[in-house]
């Protein structure tokens, strides 16, 4: 469903990416893990047009992404960000609700708050939270929030850039869940970014490694361990010596 | 030869660079004035701009400009003190104030405190990922945060300016009747007397541009910040700077037009 084909990105004279070839087929669940500041969020965010690849192709559906009619394309997809970029000027459940409060999907403010106290306590958090500010919740709260924002409108589509960190073991489990219930049930096409290895194995059906600017080895949840690849073994394994280098 | 074409390159470059940016911030106005008349219209939004921008204005522009009278009150009259003039104080008072000084002194305030918020709220909306969000919950920063935002500034300046002037000229009468020894009711006559509905239109008309300035320019420099802390406060400080510097040339501009003929 979606295609990425030889996508290149420069910031000034650092390459980031330098060739990323990568296909997630619909309904199906493909984590991204790689090292710290490989690339991962700027590759998410080239797909959704937030960053202008220097080189490449972007398919969605077979149709080209940057000639996409941008408010329908965007209507098909849910983000997480990774810093979470709740909107500190509403409470909690306008920043959940916000598609539902506008543009096409708009519906009465009321049944709009319902949805997002529903999709709250989905993510585990209490009513309560609805009422409050951003700048009010803890990191892991605020995480959650974006979650839920993500997913409020019921998107085919979700992103989600490292959706268990600065969470505790316990609700880190209930989000992979959630994540894995999202793409069984609702059939959503996912793209997950994480760094946690556990939470890998619990949501991925495809895992892809990014490393040096291009996908160094991709392939079926079940096949990561007796990949035989140098890098993802070091990763995996959380090695400090191998083929990766420990400063970049 | 270098000791001359060092500074005759860098004043080059300087230039060019304040050519791009004049070129930027007059596509950014055009884009401004394109997406105000396209659907959709935020009206939760702009209600809110109208709020702060126009109402909790009104004490700072009712400070300013009082001080401000009062005090031109006071320079005229011992100006005119000295070729027996102290009489045209009610007429110079009002015409300084609503031709000139309501204006731009409502103008540079709302460029401090309005341009300078707009610009640290969205340049810390580009740092923190919420304008990125915004584009993918299908909403367009511009419709979004600078519409509301520019056309409340734009509606509501000629209602500040002219409250500004109102109270200038009461802070002129207040000096002219309790310090100077004028009648209130000759003082009134003759400000009323003396203004024409031009110069009113006139300072109102300055109160739109310069609103319109303050509220771009905050858009502008927040929307295009750099990132981190500093990219908030140099966009902060680039706002307020451009702000300010416009609307006082846009005011000799205007004061040209108005009144040459
Ligand atoms: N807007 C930008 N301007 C300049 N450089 C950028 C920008 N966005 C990203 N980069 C650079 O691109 C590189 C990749 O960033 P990215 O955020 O994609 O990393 P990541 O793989 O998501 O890392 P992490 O796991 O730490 O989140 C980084 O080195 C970063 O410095
Ligand atoms: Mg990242």
């Amino acid at each position: 469903m979606i295609t990425l084909t030889d996508i290149h990105k420069s910031f000034g004279s650092k390459q980031v990416l330098r060739g990323v070839d990568l296909h997630i087929p619909r309904g199906e669940s493909m984590v991204i893990i790689g090292g710290s500041g490989t690339g991962k969020s700027v590759t998410l965010k080239c797909v959704l047009g937030l960053v202008t690849p220097d080189q490449g192709r972007i398919e969605v559906d077979g149709q080209n992404a940057a000639r996409a009619e941008r408010d329908t394309f965007l209507a098909r997809f849910g983000m997480l960000f990774q810093g979470g970029a709740l909107f500190d000027s509403m409470p909690v459940w306008q920043n959940v609700a916000f598609r539902l409060l506008r543009g096409s999907l708009k519906r009465p403010r009321a049944e709009a708050r319902e949805i997002a106290v529903e999709k709250l306590r989905r993510v585990g958090l209490s009513p309560d939270v609805a009422d409050l500010f951003p700048a009010e919740l803890s990191g892991g709260m605020q995480k959650r929030v974006g979650l839920a924002r993500a997913i409020a409108a019921e998107p085919e589509i979700i992103f989600f850039d490292e959706p268990t960190t600065g969470l505790d073991p316990i609700m880190a489990g209930v989000i992979n869940e959630l994540i894995r219930e999202i793409v069984v049930e609702m059939g959503v096409t996912a793209m997950t970014i994480t760094h946690d290895m556990s939470s890998v194995r619990a949501i991925a059906d495809k895992v892809a490694m990014l490393h040096d600017g291009v996908i160094k080895w991709s392939g079926p949840v079940a096949d990561m361990d007796a990949s035989g690849d140098p890098y993802l073994d070091q990763f995996i394994h959380g090695r400090a010596e191998g083929p990766i280098a420990s400063v970049r | 030869m270098t000791v001359v074409i060092t500074p005759l390159a860098l004043f080059g470059r300087w230039a060019l660079a304040l050519l791009a940016a004049i070129g930027r911030i007059a596509l950014f106005a055009g884009q401004t004035v394109a997406h105000i008349v396209k659907p959709p219209f935020y009206r939760r939004e702009f209600t809110s701009a109208l709020l702060h921008i126009g109402y909790l204005s009104l004490p700072v522009v009712g400070m300013t400009t009082f001080f401000t009278g009062g005090a031109l009150a006071l320079q005229i009259f011992a100006g005119g003190a000295r070729f027996s003039a102290e009489a045209v104080v009610p007429q110079i008072v009002a015409i300084g104030m609503v031709r000139e000084l309501g204006p731009v002194l409502v103008g540079l305030m709302i460029a401090a405190r309005v341009t300078s918020s707009i610009a640290a709220e969205l340049a810390t909306m580009r740092v923190t990922e919420q304008i990125d969000a915004l584009v993918t919950l299908s909403t367009h920063p511009m419709k979004y945060l600078t519409v509301p935002r520019v056309l409340a500034a734009t509606l509501v300046m000629p209602l500040l300016v002219g409250v500004g002037d109102v109270i200038g000229i009461m802070g002129g009468f207040l000096v002219g009747t309790e310090r100077l020894g004028f009648n209130g009711a000759t003082y009134l006559q003759n400000t009323v007397e003396f203004l024409q509905l031009n110069d009113v239109v006139t300072s109102l008309i300055k109160g739109a541009v310069f609103g319109f300035i303050a509220a771009t320019m905050g858009c502008y420099y927040g929307l295009n910040s750099g990132l981190g802390a500093q990219g908030v406060g140099r966009a902060t400080k680039a706002s307020v700077v451009a702000a300010s510097v416009l609307i006082l040339a846009a005011n000799f501009i205007l004061t040209g037009v108005f009144f040459s003929i």
